[in-house]
């Protein structure tokens, strides 16, 4: 089920050398160089403060470099914003308006046509098992069913990359695993190209097919590591050895990047 | 009977005595006021009884139901006003960073500078009902122009990112982001300004009633004064006050039809 690999090494964006200092002169990243592939799903893993969020900030372009360059390398330039999907830790969703106005947003704002538009705000919703519930309002919803509204919106546009900062983070066990393994099915479903950060060794390792591990201070790619088990992956893939293996390797490498960071 | 019961009955019993034992208060002040009057004799032009006040409430209807309306008009007109120059000026200051140095200061001064002292000589520059209005206009435009720029100060920071990763344009974001966001500090501005574009239109009538025109209630009841009809005073008061407890009620209601599918301080209680 693995898609080929031949369309899935075309760089899709690049950071070089990429510096981010802030004003109170925090470093948050310092000759940070990743290459997102097209088509991959990539988590960056990392400690607090290792600037994973800063990093995918500036990818997204809502945070400007104060060193080093990003470069898109295909035709799916990040001028054209619908381009995009960013999915904030928190569902970052308008509580004035229904669900199906929250996942219209990028549209309206783009002016798309409104016939148009619906049908792919119900495409999205129904991605997400989410139909049944357009009319409803944000705060009549659960957590985990915010974030998914919060998903189907990030779909919407059909980005060639989607973003993610810790969307899970704050959701219990059961249903993070659950969007785990509906974000994985979406991931297939629409072959987009996934950046994911994370502080979970165990999510990343389950959800991506490469994971980078970034150290603190200033943050940097520490390594990287392949999870090269096979798409579909499952509850049966969570228990088994593969899985144990990859984590180890995962937990490991975090623990030396932690180090390396020093203590804060 | 089970707690959830129990706390259900609690509840009911909580919500009838909200209503009743204020009810019973204004009876026990009413009679208490009758027997005092009576008790000692005091003469209407001093004090009067309720009933009194009541019966000078019918035969008077006309007139004070006339004052009544000029002065709700007056209110309404320059709560309207207030409502749109604090709104106008609130979205002004936020979109011209400029504009609010250079202006909101002033309208500091206007707020902080008592109305009372201020409406003596609005009347010698303008018409006397333009006067009134400019009165109810400035003590009840600033608490929409500082609620509404609060508000519109309040945009949660991820979702303004989100419009600026789709390209929204400035005007998307004030329509589609800052308003609807500040929407609930916008309605609690308004309400306050509605109670005071009344105490405004009242103190313009007063201010404008000693210089012996005017027919607005205000002016009705200082004109009572002159006269000596305290009763006819009493039944102003009274309908200016109950129209200052319509006008809360009423905004308290547009604010619950407006937030109630959204906002955190409209939402029943369903725990």
């Amino acid at each position: 089920m693995q898609p080929a690999t031949a369309s899935r090494s075309d760089p899709l964006v690049a950071l070089h050398g990429v510096g981010k200092t802030f004003a109170n002169s925090t470093v948050a990243l310092a000759g940070l160089d990743l290459t997102v592939r097209e088509g991959e799903f990539l988590s960056l893993l990392g400690p607090s403060g290792c600037g994973k969020s800063t990093a995918l900030r500036i990818i997204a372009g809502l945070t400007e470099p104060s060193a080093g360059s990003v470069d898109w390398q295909s035709n799916a330039a990040r001028d054209d914003e619908g381009r995009l999907g960013f999915v904030f830790q928190e569902p970052t969703l308008m509580p004035w308006a229904n669900v199906f106005n929250n996942v219209l947003l990028p549209l309206k704002l783009k002016h798309a046509p409104a016939a148009a538009a619906a049908e792919r705000v119900n495409a999205a919703l129904e991605r997400v098992g989410l139909q049944k519930f357009a009319t409803a309002y944000p705060r009549e919803l659960s957590g985990g069913m915010r974030m998914r509204v919060s998903i189907a919106r990030a779909l919407v546009t059909e980005p060639a990359l989607l973003l993610m900062d810790e969307p899970f983070a704050a959701l219990d066990e059961i249903t993070r695993f659950k969007l785990n393994n509906d974000l994985l099915e979406v991931w297939q479903a629409l072959r987009t190209t996934v950046v994911f950060v994370t502080h979970s060794v165990f999510e990343s390792v389950y959800l991506s097919s490469r994971t980078v591990v970034m150290a603190a201070r200033p943050g940097r790619v520490f390594t990287e590591l392949a999870i090269d088990a096979p798409y579909p992956r499952d509850q049966k893939f969570r228990t088994s050895a593969d899985y144990a293996a990859f984590t180890r390797r995962a937990s490991d490498a975090l623990a030396q990047a932690m180090a390396a960071g020093g203590e804060p | 009977m089970t707690p959830a019961a129990r706390t259900d009955t609690r509840e009911r019993r909580d919500r009838t005595m909200r209503i009743v034992l204020p009810i019973v208060v204004f009876a026990l002040i009413l009679g208490a006021w009758a027997l005092v009057v009576r008790w000692f004799a005091i003469p209407p032009y001093v004090l009067p009884a309720p009933g009194n006040i009541a019966q000078t409430l019918i035969t008077d209807w006309s007139l004070l139901w006339q004052s009544l309306l000029v002065t709700l008009v007056t209110t309404f007109e320059g709560f309207l006003l207030a409502a749109a120059g604090g709104v106008g000026l609130a979205v002004v200051f936020n979109q011209v960073r400029l504009m609010e140095y250079s202006f909101y200061p002033y309208a500091v001064i206007l707020q902080v500078t008592p109305i009372v002292a201020i409406a003596p000589l609005l009347l010698i520059y303008l018409p006397q009902q333009v006067a009134v209005l400019v009165c109810a206009w400035i003590v009840a435009f600033f608490p929409v122009l500082a609620n509404t720029t609060l508000g519109l100060n309040s945009v949660d920071r991820n979702l303004a990112d989100l419009f600026s990763l789709y390209g929204a344009t400035r005007g998307q974001v004030l329509w589609n982001l800052k308003l609807p966001s500040a929407l609930p500090y916008m309605l609690g501005g308004l309400r306050i300004a509605g109670g005071l574009s009344l105490i405004g239109a009242v103190v313009a009538e007063i201010a404008a009633g000693s210089a012996g025109a005017g027919s607005g209630l205000a002016y009705r009841i200082a004109e009572s004064g002159y006269r000596l009809n305290i009763p006819r005073m009493f039944a102003a008061l009274l309908l200016l006050s109950v129209a200052g407890v319509a006008i809360f009620y009423l905004l308290a209601l547009v604010n619950h039809l407006a937030l109630r599918r959204w906002h955190e301080s409209a939402l029943q209680d369903e725990r």
